[in-house]
């Protein structure tokens, strides 16, 4: 079954790349502006290191990997599950009946069916800013680390993906909260770029350790770079992404299914 | 951040803002036809004294004033989530440069206190900013493409009135509506929690509302140059991200334009109307330059609001010409 879910969304997936490459350059319009919209969110991190020379207490190269990986944790979450905010229009209009009534998850078929090939240019950017970061932070490089900068992005795609399904999952109750929603999502992304000791204490509690934020980019990075957590941490915390990561994915499951069977047991 | 797409929020930032998909100017009463301006009707023919003189235009705009206004007061939860989104991004952005400007203090670089402001001074930016993005409705609603595509737009056109002065005078409405909500709110969330700088002259007061009065003038501009290409493409929507992502990131919403090089700074403020949007009405509330600066800015918004005036009925006229309606 695993694999005949895989090969379905392969192939669907390839076949809705066709279709929009069809109006060739609508498509590649697309991908260059999701292209600048990454760039203009690195910009805005160099941007802040023309005034000063730290923030937060870290200089460059480290916020500089912070919002790297966080990035490419954000773009590929955004890639796979990033159209699901429209979840509440789906839910108004009653369009979501007819992915209920098939055989295969609902999440899936969304996740399907809204992929988004233009999306694919924002996750060309982040990984170029990724190996940007990398060539200029100072990591002396050992297999552990090796394998933290391959899980990071992952997990933090998780965590993000997390986010976006938990918010949609929302519209199931209340199909206007997609606009609070972005709060979270967009307002992640945005926290993530920097390091966590710029904000202040209740803003990070909530966001950093409440949603999780934190195991994104900055304790990773903390740990490739080997340095103290001035908030008090443990250096073992960078490695705790992945487990973050699958935790919030359990609960926005979890939330996903309660909303599904809300919707069902309306009746439509 | 996302162009999005309260964008924002802005945000962000380019964050998607709440679209409105409501019924278009219903609440207009049908203006009072003005003979003066009809070419060949009864301005041509001599005024006798007991005839009353017909009205003009006037009236018709404040009517759309007032409908922009009482249209917007009714999408009461959409105002409250933009509200709660420019909070956020609020507290998310006020952090990031209070603490840019304490990195600059502690190690003493060349540009002193982040780029001539003081700590208070950014987080009133900030907060205004997120204020304001509500009140010129940076990314716009989409809603006069949507209507060039369906054909809707032909009510507009065949209205005895301007279409780019009545574009105008709703956008007023929506902002002053959006002036009591979407300003207030932010605003306040921020005095709440941070130190913000208040302005020490009397003067600067009356300059800010001027300022962002020019500022909604020059942002709906931008919208309707942006919105009016589905006369061509039938699509704005590539012009519209366009516009979402260079009104964002060359604005001042992200960062003040000042933390750029100079040369970037200046050109962008002299040669595009993005920073007379957000930036300078900001600069004019935190109280960056003396009382001659302030009015410079005022200047350059107004010189702004000119120019992109007489574009948008340049390309109106262009547009009309252009126009066919499908399906009769």
């Amino acid at each position: 079954m695993a694999d005949g879910a895989l090969q379905a969304y392969l192939r669907i997936a390839a076949a809705q790349a066709r279709g929009q490459a069809q109006y060739r350059l609508s498509f590649l319009l697309d991908v260059v502006f999701s292209v600048l919209t990454g760039v203009l969110d690195t910009v805005t991190v160099v941007v802040m290191f023309r005034v000063t020379r730290t923030l937060g207490g870290f200089d460059f190269p480290a916020t500089f990997l912070m919002a790297a990986l966080a990035g490419l944790g954000f773009s590929l979450a955004d890639l796979s599950m990033g159209n699901i905010e429209q979840l509440g229009q789906h839910v108004r209009r009653g369009t979501l009946d007819v992915l209920l009534i098939r055989p295969l998850s609902a999440l899936f078929q969304l996740a399907v069916l809204e992929f988004a090939p233009r999306r694919i240019g924002r996750a060309g950017q982040s990984l170029v800013v990724l190996a940007l970061a990398l060539y200029l932070a100072p990591v002396r490089w050992t297999a552990p680390r090796l394998a933290l900068l391959l899980v990071t992005p992952l997990a933090g795609a998780l965590l993000f993906a997390a986010m976006f399904v938990a918010t949609a999952a929302a519209s199931f109750w209340w199909t206007e909260v997609s606009e609070f929603a972005s709060s979270f999502t967009y307002g992640g992304r945005d926290f993530t770029a920097y390091p966590v000791t710029v904000y202040g204490p209740w803003f990070r509690r909530l966001f950093a350790f409440g949603l999780g934020f934190a195991f994104v980019g900055y304790y990773p990075a903390l740990a490739l770079l080997g340095r103290a957590d001035p908030l008090g941490l443990p250096a073992s915390a960078g490695w705790a992404s992945p487990l973050v990561g699958l935790v919030a994915a359990a609960l926005a499951g979890g939330l996903w299914r309660l909303g599904v069977r809300h919707y069902r047991s309306t009746g439509s | 951040m996302n162009p999005a797409g309260a964008t924002t929020g802005d945000p962000g930032a380019r964050r998607p803002a709440a679209t409105d998909r409501g019924p278009t100017a219903a609440g207009v009463p049908a203006p009072r036809r003005s003979r003066a301006d009809s070419p060949g009707h009864a301005g041509d023919l001599p005024r006798s004294p007991d005839r009353p003189r017909p009205p003009g235009p006037f009236p018709a705009y404040l009517a759309f004033i007032r409908a922009g206004f009482l249209r917007h007061l009714a999408y009461r939860q959409a105002t409250v989530a933009a509200t709660f989104t420019n909070s956020v991004f609020g507290f998310l952005r006020c952090y990031v440069l209070l603490a840019a400007a304490s990195g600059a203090l502690g190690s003493g670089t060349g540009r002193g206190a982040a780029a001539g402001y003081s700590p208070q001074q950014l987080a009133t930016f900030v907060w205004a900013s997120q204020g304001m993005l509500g009140v010129v409705l940076l990314w716009g609603s989409g809603e006069l493409a949507g209507r060039i595509r369906s054909g809707e737009v032909a009510a507009d056109l065949l209205r005895p009135v301007d279409p780019v002065w009545q574009y105008l005078a709703t956008d007023l409405g929506r902002a002053g509506h959006a002036a009591l909500t979407r300003f207030v709110v932010p605003m306040t969330v921020g005095a709440l929690a941070f130190d913000l700088y208040a302005p020490r002259r009397p003067g600067t007061y009356p300059m800010f509302v001027l300022a962002v009065l020019l500022a909604t003038l020059v942002c709906a501009g931008c919208r309707f140059l942006v919105e009016a290409c589905a006369y061509w493409l039938l699509d704005a929507r590539g012009p519209r991200v366009a516009w979402g992502l260079i009104a964002t990131g060359l604005g001042g919403l992200v960062f003040p334009l000042w933390f750029l090089p100079d040369w970037l700074s200046v050109g962008l403020v002299v040669a595009t109307p993005m920073p007379s949007i957000i930036e300078l009405p900001l600069d004019v509330l935190a109280e960056r330059w003396s009382v001659a600066g302030q009015c410079g800015a005022l200047a350059v918004q107004a010189v702004w609001v000119v120019l992109l005036l007489a574009a948008c009925r340049l390309v109106q006229r262009r547009a009309e010409r252009h126009l066919v309606v499908q399906g009769g």
